[in-house]
């Protein structure tokens, strides 16, 4: 059994998790910074750090007090931590907290990938999923499609050549006056418009696996400007269509071709309500176990961090305590 | 008492451990690999070299700033996880007070200089008391031109140390420098134990939850909010709290 604290500060959740054998997760204690970077329409860098720097501890010991490991020698077996990709001032918080309670508790250090702990995320909920896999990974940084062999290994099968995801979802929201964050903002007045009354580009529709989508916000811009009469439902609902009709026909298209079992979806946009019930039905229509993990797993946490430092600690080993932290940190 | 000091607020990144023979073991750099990297086998080596096991360790210090962010960010996350970790108190020491430190045997105004980077340098004065130094105004951020004008109004002989002494040294003299105190240009961690022990003796401790950075500026985000919102960026200075900035002097060794 390896009992694994996990530590995720990689953007603006400071989280962290005790995960057992990469599947149980005994705590997972996320505490969002929404509300401070609410009033600057996006994540302030040095806020964020600020922020992990007061928050780290005590989110720590409360996944420690939940897990019921708290204690002098509370009986963790390696402590992990995301060390990129993500804001530098935010990970240093997290690596450096990280290596001082692996000296401390003299256990073993695993820097995990952050894209590796959403790529892990499913296996939580669903420690049985059959591989071979085709992970849709859409978050506000990332937008990727990963063929998965099983546990640690995969294979980037196409991304996005600009704007990620979740980024077009910020920056469409703003243009609609709907606040920070985007995504949840657009999902929600999104069921009250007319997903058919703005007509909006697919972008690279039916040409291999990478996505663009800044030529899509371009195009709301536009509509925008020439008809400032639209309803803003009416709008986002027809963006969130496009967005999500060019995800789902890429993923669909990525799983048949590598012969996939099944589908995930993976990272923050995935808690998308319109694109969770189009990869449902897609996975019907194709024949493929449908894999959505619960909202609170797609969205940044620690527990996904610790299944997927299970991993690395067992195919890798421990970390060396001169690991940094890299914003740019690359899985492929 | 063991006391494990941590120090990273400027270009230097160092650890050390001591007790009441003083200091037992010191490791430093201002060069090579940054602080992230760097910190953690220091710690491990400081405790290799002096034999003491972490667990024995019954106080963390740290250097509170104000400096660097990044550097404080690596030092001050290592020691409060550190201390509770290993469920001991903490000693936060602002890196103003350990420059002056090293000198208060000096008959001039010692002012201790941090290059803050964009032009400005935290600052602050002490002079020599009995048995150590006070301090003698708060920890300021300024231009080095407005500082140098505030020293030549103070008209007393003074001492400059820190790296902002040194980068600025065209706008605020070379005195102190002259004397080639490279030693001084940077506080340490062997200053911060040393500093840390009469406080822990008085069991003068900050809870790791409660231990929080002399930052003095704001981030851009907060202050072209703030000016867009109409209201002056100094608006919000004076609303931040200085620890120790009642009680301003540096006990003595
Ligand atoms: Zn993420």
């Amino acid at each position: 059994m390896t009992r694994i604290l996990a530590i995720e500060t990689s953007c603006d959740e400071t989280a962290a998790a005790v995960v057992e054998d990469g599947t149980q997760v005994l705590s997972s204690v996320v505490s969002s910074q929404v509300d401070l970077h609410a009033r600057y329409g996006g994540v302030v860098p040095e806020l964020a750090g600020r922020a992990h720097l007061e928050l780290l501890t005590p989110v720590v010991a409360q996944a420690l007090i939940e897990a019921g490991v708290d204690g002098r020698r509370p009986g963790i077996d390696a402590v992990a931590v995301t060390a990129g990709p993500g804001l530098i001032g935010a990970l240093l918080v997290g690596v450096s907290a990280a290596k001082a309670y692996s000296l401390a508790w003299q256990v073993p250090f695993v820097a995990v990938n952050h894209l590796e702990g959403h790529l892990a995320a499913a296996f939580i909920e669903e420690p049985h999923l059959e591989p071979p896999l085709l992970v849709l990974l859409v978050s506000g940084g990332h937008t990727m499609l990963v063929a998965m062999a099983g546990p640690g290994r995969y294979e980037l099968l196409g991304q996005t050549i600009d704007d990620a995801a979740g980024e077009a979802f910020d920056k469409v929201a703003r243009l609609l006056g709907l606040g920070y964050p985007g995504g949840p903002a657009i999902d929600a007045i999104a069921m009250e418009g007319d997903p058919k009354s703005v007509t909006l580009p697919r972008p690279l529709w039916g040409e291999g696996y990478d996505f663009s989508f800044s030529g899509l916000k371009t195009a709301v811009m536009t509509v925008l400007r020439k008809q400032p009469e639209l309803h803003p439902a009416d709008v986002a609902a027809s963006f969130q269509e496009a967005v999500v009709d060019v995800l789902v026909d890429k993923a669909r298209r990525a799983a048949l071709d590598i012969g996939a079992k099944g589908l995930c979806l993976a990272g923050g946009v995935a808690a998308n309500s319109l694109l969770r019930e189009r990869a449902l039905d897609v996975c019907i229509e194709a024949g493929l176990s449908a894999f959505i993990p619960s909202r609170g797993m797609c969205t940044d946490n620690a527990a996904m961090i610790g299944a997927a430092a299970f991993w690395r600690l067992e195919q890798s080993g421990p970390s060396p305590l001169d690991t940094g932290a890299d914003p740019n940190l690359r899985l492929f | 008492m063991i006391i494990l000091g941590i120090e990273t607020a400027t270009a230097r990144v160092g650890c050390a451990l001591g007790g009441v023979e003083g200091v037992l073991a010191e490791f430093h750099t201002t060069r090579g690999r940054r602080h992230a990297e760097t910190l953690a086998p220091a710690i491990e080596f400081v405790c290799r070299s002096a034999d003491i096991d972490l667990s024995e360790v019954s106080v963390v210090a740290v250097d509170i700033g104000p400096g660097l962010f990044t550097g404080l960010r690596v030092g001050v996350a290592t020691a409060k996880a550190l201390a509770q970790a290993l469920r001991v108190p903490m000693i936060g020491l602002s890196s103003l007070d350990l420059l002056a430190y090293p000198l208060r045997t000096s008959e001039r105004m010692v002012v201790p200089v941090i290059d803050a980077r964009r032009d400005e340098v935290y600052w602050s004065t002490y002079r020599q008391v009995p048995g150590g130094i006070q301090r003698l105004t708060d920890y300021r951020l300024s231009t080095p031109r407005e500082l140098a004008a505030e020293l030549s109004a103070s008209r007393r002989p003074y001492m400059l140390v820190g790296d902002g002494a040194a980068r600025y040294a065209d706008q605020l003299g070379e005195n102190g420098l002259d004397s080639g105190v490279e030693w001084s240009a940077y506080p340490s961690p062997g200053a911060l134990v040393e500093l840390a022990h009469p406080r822990a003796l008085r069991e003068e401790f900050v809870h790791p939850s409660e231990l929080s950075v002399l930052y003095l500026r704001r981030s851009d985000a907060e202050i072209n909010w703030d000016l867009r919102h109409g209201l002056t960026p100094e608006g919000g200075f004076d609303g931040i709290a200085l620890e120790g900035g009642g009680g301003p002097d540096v006990p003595p060794a």
